[in-house]
């Protein structure tokens, strides 16, 4: 294909760069502000010059950035066309994705650890040989069992990232660089990534749409404080009964519509989630309405209290090992059980997908009739994703509250549904690695741009629409199977 | 003489106020393959739809004859319960799981005995020996099913990226891994080049003898019907309109009359099959 | 009944009707995207959010021009408002969901959600985050109804409201069901490959069905802004939501089922807020939804989906 000719380009970028002046106009151009003589319109031209102008130069070099992208495109395909070509980009792209996990974690601790910056890239670059040295040790000792590895570089390399990832989370609250905002923050990136997998279990597997997720989250969290509140229960008995309840609210949504299909899923998850905040909202007498519930107690390790007084029967965690009491130590431990919650959440999901329960639910997300024909019950299937997501949904909002040490309705309006959704469409569908990678986007993007923070929520938005143009399947949209047929004497 | 397998009586299929199927009779029997033929829009889809359990027949009796559960009325079984109970069915349209391996798609079939052994995924969980022996049957079947059917190379593929003609073989394999009494296959060899066909009848004649099911089989093509049937029931507007072995409904006036409107009876077969094929054609992606 | 337990009643029906008129114009911009491309333009709720600020400052502008005239005020606003609003529409779907045509069914509505997260900031940040008071464009009303023990009236705005949107309504379902336009919209809902083969622009047919859907948002945003005289950045979540469950409640896809939908929920929600509770009147709303759909899957009026095998 021929490159387009300048005067076209021009003409391209003039029109896009006119179009851009229309917007402008009304939004950027004027504005009203509130007098004592009512609404008065005040206007700023030179912004408008600026956004038509950023519109046309930046129309003119998408335009040649493109052409440049097609060229190269077509003279590969001239050169063959085969699916290995295919492969390759995926492996690129999965590359560039943990890139820019690996990328982001130290400009962001550069930016807000109180430590220096060589010491995260330091940590990283030990976590990813570690990661990568371990590989290559199964890949000895694997044979040598007679156990044959088969797995592709691309696998190798995800499984070396998720190797280098845990570490890396597993020895981050004892770095020395981690303060306590870089431990809450730890842990809040957990808890998104737990609620992701959740999500990923109903919309991902068994590819049943939910834009109300965080109603779970706010049963979890309610279920918490409420329980705490009323019968003193603590974290330790509250942690599964969170989880329990959301998954019983889990069943009884997926009663009503199991007859739907989705985009009517859409917005009947979508009402339950506002009916769970408007409930909680209202309910003044339980759930304490908008002023919420506070006082949430702290997890205790075995009887052991985090807190500088322990509460009555319980002995603190600074007196009997003698470390001497810091508020950090409480934080670590939490984000310690979190992220022990989200390894087993991982495993377990992982483990359910090569299961029946599992394969049911991909095969419920790829064809609902032939699942039927195959003796499959297609209601079993839905109620079960609907109450396993629920599930990690109500842990993370036990977490949430734990953390807090207070709920309030503001927490859980549709916003969260939105954001937990993209966590999972946006890593791609189905897969876990996407939901950590895109749960780290989802949370640090916005803590990065706190310089900005008038502007960081419009970056977020435009973020969002750029990676769904640029990859519609998600960042890591290549399905794994549960399970290879080896050849035998093949 | 004992029950046949399967046994419809008087079923009627009413749509609003078209009368798709019409009080069909028919029955099939255990290792015997059974033809279902009839010009485009005749009702056969409607009647497997209603024998397992996708559509509540208006009225009628489907009456299976299970080995141990004794005489099971399908039409009151829950849709999915159907396949439970033996009867399972390919689909017109192929429909696999496009995004799941061939090897997947066989296991999905098998998810009823799994499930049960994998005691509703705990012991699944918790990788329990008797887990892991029912799973590794469960390859193995697999494993013979995507042999039996030249699927090995493919195994590990995407289903939605295979041939079509593979893609039917898929199906075909996925419901014999449900152990099927009866299996329903709805046109398996529309969109098949004269070679597959062959392929096709030679496995489903295999099948028949060696596991001895019963195979109930829609089709166009006249020259794999009359090959490899036992017995053929035509059907049209929705009524039946006649029974018999291959040569009796190779010479039935009624049939003919219904194929071409005219008694031709030396050249039915290749017309038909000529005449169904361009049909067939503009009829691509209808269900 | 008695008297002024009539009047109460038919109280809530007019204010039920005004706010049901406005929400099925907002519904029909849903409802016609999704009929045409399957897809929930999540930032519909925004469009008329826009078509709003535009309102209030066309208005504001307006008044310090001295143009008084309500008449030549309201269609300059109306005009105006129509014309920014179309011109965001269009532009939305240009750069968030064209891309996205024939990708993986989520991906357009996590694009829809992130144009409704830019959006929704890009006007707070432009218009400050305050609400903006609006002088009342149009005062006074008509009393139906005075003595026996209750008065009834309509307000003038209210009145225009309905009879807009009636009249708005009308002309739709005429230009749906007559023009080149509407044929080519029906043609694309069918089976948009098929259209496109047969010499019809499908880019800009969907693209109009943006621009149609973007100008009744605009007029509800103008009449939003005169009915209650108070906007923020914020509207456009509320509204769209209620509009959408409106579209689905109808039957999504479905015109006359938008209005429906449209009326039905307004309402639900004066009734509700009325006699019972305003916390939950959208309790109730969605309560209405799920049961309708429990019966009817593809809402009151959507042409049921048969599932063929
Ligand atoms: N779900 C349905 N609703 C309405 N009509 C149907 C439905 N399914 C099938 N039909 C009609 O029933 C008739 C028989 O169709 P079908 O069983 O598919 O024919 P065949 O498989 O013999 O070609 C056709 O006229 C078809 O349009
Ligand atoms: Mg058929």
């Amino acid at each position: 294909m021929a490159t387009v000719a300048l005067p076209t380009r021009l003409k391209d970028a003039a029109i896009a760069a006119g179009l851009a002046l229309v917007l402008a106009i009304p939004f950027i151009g004027l504005f009203t502000v509130s007098t004592d003589q009512g609404l008065v319109v005040n206007s700023r031209w030179s912004w408008v010059a600026w956004a038509v102008g950023l519109v046309f130069a930046g129309r003119l070099l998408l335009g040649a950035g493109r052409d440049a992208l097609a060229a190269r495109a077509n003279r590969k395909n001239n050169e063959h066309i085969d699916l290995t070509n295919h492969h390759k980009n995926n492996r690129i792209l999965r590359g560039i994705a943990i890139g820019f996990v690996v990328f982001i974690v130290p400009v962001f601790f550069l930016i807000y650890g109180g430590a220096s910056g060589i010491q995260i890239i330091l940590a990283l670059v030990i976590c990813l040989l570690i990661g990568f040295f371990l590989d290559i040790l199964g890949g000895f000792v694997l044979p040598a069992l007679k156990k044959v590895d088969r797995s592709s570089v691309g696998t190798r390399l995800t499984r070396a990232f998720m190797v280098a990832a845990l570490l890396f989370a597993v020895t981050l609250p004892f770095m020395p660089y981690s303060d306590r905002y870089i431990i809450d923050l730890g842990t809040t990136v957990l808890i998104y990534i737990l609620l992701g997998l959740g999500l990923n279990v109903t919309v991902g597997l068994a590819g049943l749409l939910d834009l109300g997720f965080v109603a779970f989250y706010a049963i979890g969290a309610y279920s918490f404080a409420l329980l705490s509140k009323f019968f003193g229960l603590d974290f330790w008995v509250c942690l599964p009964l969170s989880g329990l309840i959301a998954a019983g609210f889990g069943v009884l949504l997926s009663l009503p519509i199991l007859r739907l299909r989705g985009d009517y899923l859409a917005i009947v998850t979508l009402g339950f989630g506002e009916i769970t905040r408007i409930v909680i909202l209202n309910w003044q007498g339980l759930t304490g309405g908008p002023n919420g519930v506070s006082g949430i107690p702290r997890p205790g390790l075995f009887g052991l209290s985090f807190e500088r007084r322990p509460p009555e029967g319980m002995v603190s965690f600074h007196e009997v090992t003698g470390i001497g009491f810091s508020g950090e130590h409480r934080l670590m431990f939490l984000y310690l059980i979190v992220l022990a919650l989200v390894c087993l959440a991982a495993w377990v999901i992982n483990r359910l997908r090569a299961l029946p329960v599992g394969r049911a639910w991909e095969a419920l997300r790829e064809d609902e009739i032939a699942c039927r024909s195959l003796g499959i019950n297609p209601t079993a299937s839905k109620v079960s994703a609907y109450a396993i997501g629920g599930m990690m949904g109500g842990f993370a909002g036990c977490f949430f509250a734990a953390r807090q040490g207070f709920v309030s309705p503001e927490s859980f309006g549709f916003i969260e549904s939105a954001l937990i959704l993209a966590i999972v469409v946006l890593g791609g569908m189905g897969s876990q690695v996407g939901v950590v990678i895109a749960a780290l986007f989802i949370v640090m993007l916005p803590e990065l741009g706190r310089e900005f923070a008038d502007y960081r929520m419009i970056v977020f938005g435009l973020a969002m629409i750029t990676i769904m143009v640029w990859r519609p399947g998600g960042l890591l949209s290549t399905r794994v199977p549960t399970v290879k047929l080896d050849q035998k004497g093949a | 003489m004992s029950e046949p397998l399967l046994n419809v009586t008087g079923l009627t299929m009413r749509f609003g106020g078209l009368v798709a199927v019409d009080g069909v009779n028919l029955s099939a029997d255990t290792g015997r393959i059974t033809a279902l033929i009839g010009p485009n829009g005749a009702g056969k889809t409607t009647i497997f739809n209603c024998l397992t359990g996708f559509y509540k027949p208006t009225s009628g009796e489907l009456s299976l004859s299970h080995p141990t559960r004794g005489k099971v009325s399908l039409q009151t079984l829950p849709g999915y319960q159907v396949a439970r109970h033996g009867v399972v069915r390919t689909f017109q349209n192929i429909r696999l799981f496009p995004r799941m391996t061939v090897l997947e798609n066989l296991l999905v079939a098998q998810h009823v005995g799994l499930m049960r052994k994998s005691v509703l995924g705990v012991a699944g969980l918790l990788g329990l020996k008797g887990w892991r022996t029912a799973q590794k049957e469960a390859i193995e079947r697999a494993r013979f099913w995507i042999n039996r059917l030249d699927l090995a190379a493919v195994a590990n593929e995407e289903a939605g990226n295979l041939s079509y003609g593979m893609q039917r073989r898929v199906e075909i394999a996925r419901a014999m891994n449900t152990d099927p009494l009866l299996l329903c296959l709805d046109e398996p060899a529309a969109g098949l080049n004269p070679r597959e066909t062959a392929a096709l009848g030679e496995l489903l004649q295999g099948i028949r003898a060696e596991f001895g099911i019963g195979i109930l089989l829609i089709e166009h093509d006249m020259k794999l019907v009359m090959g490899i049937s036992d017995h053929i029931h035509v059907v049209e507007y929705g009524r039946k309109i006649a029974e018999g072995t291959p040569e009796q409904i190779r010479t039935d006036e009624r049939v003919i009359k219904a194929y071409l409107g005219e008694p031709d009876e030396e050249e039915l077969p290749a017309v038909v099959a000529a005449d169904i094929a361009e049909v067939a054609a503009g009829e691509g992606d209808r269900v | 009944m008695d008297a002024s337990a009539l009047g109460t009643f038919l109280q809530y029906l007019i204010n039920g009707l005004t706010l049901g008129a406005i929400y099925g114009l907002i519904a029909i911009g849903y409802t016609m995207v999704y009929g045409i491309i399957r897809m929930i333009n999540f930032a519909h709720g925004e469009i008329y959010m826009i078509g709003a600020f535009v309102a209030v400052t066309t208005f504001s502008l307006l008044a310090s021009l001295g143009v008084t005239a309500v008449p030549l005020a309201l269609l300059l606003v109306l005009l105006v408002s129509i014309f920014f609003t179309a011109a965001y529409g269009w532009t939305v779907e240009r750069i968030a969901y064209r891309p996205l045509r024939g990708a993986p069914k989520l991906a357009p509505l996590i694009s829809a959600i992130g144009m409704s997260i830019f959006l929704q900031n890009y006007v707070m940040q432009t218009q400050g985050s305050r609400p903006k008071p609006l002088a009342p464009v149009m005062n006074g009303g008509i009393t139906l109804w005075n003595g026996d023990g209750f008065t009834l009236s309509i307000s003038y705005i209210q009145l225009f409201i309905i009879l807009l949107t009636l009249v708005l309504m009308l002309g739709f379902t005429q230009l749906i069901g007559r023009t080149a336009l509407g044929r080519a919209q029906r043609a694309c809902e069918q089976d948009r490959t098929m259209a496109g083969l047969l010499g019809i622009n499908v880019d800009r047919t969907i693209s109009l069905t943006f621009v149609m859907g973007a100008t009744l948002a605009a007029v509800a945003g103008v009449l939003v802004t005169m009915y209650y005289g108070v906007i923020d950045f914020y509207i456009g979540f509320l509204a769209g939501m209620k509009a959408f469950t409106a579209a689905v409640l109808g039957g999504i896809g479905s015109l006359p089922g938008a209005m429906l939908g449209g009326l039905l929920i307004g309402l639900i929600e004066a009734f509700f807020t009325g006699y019972i509770s305003g916390a939950y009147k959208d309790v109730a709303s969605f309560s209405v939804l799920i049961a309708v759909l429990v019966f009817r899957p593809t809402g009151l009026l959507g042409r049921p989906d048969i599932e063929k095998v």
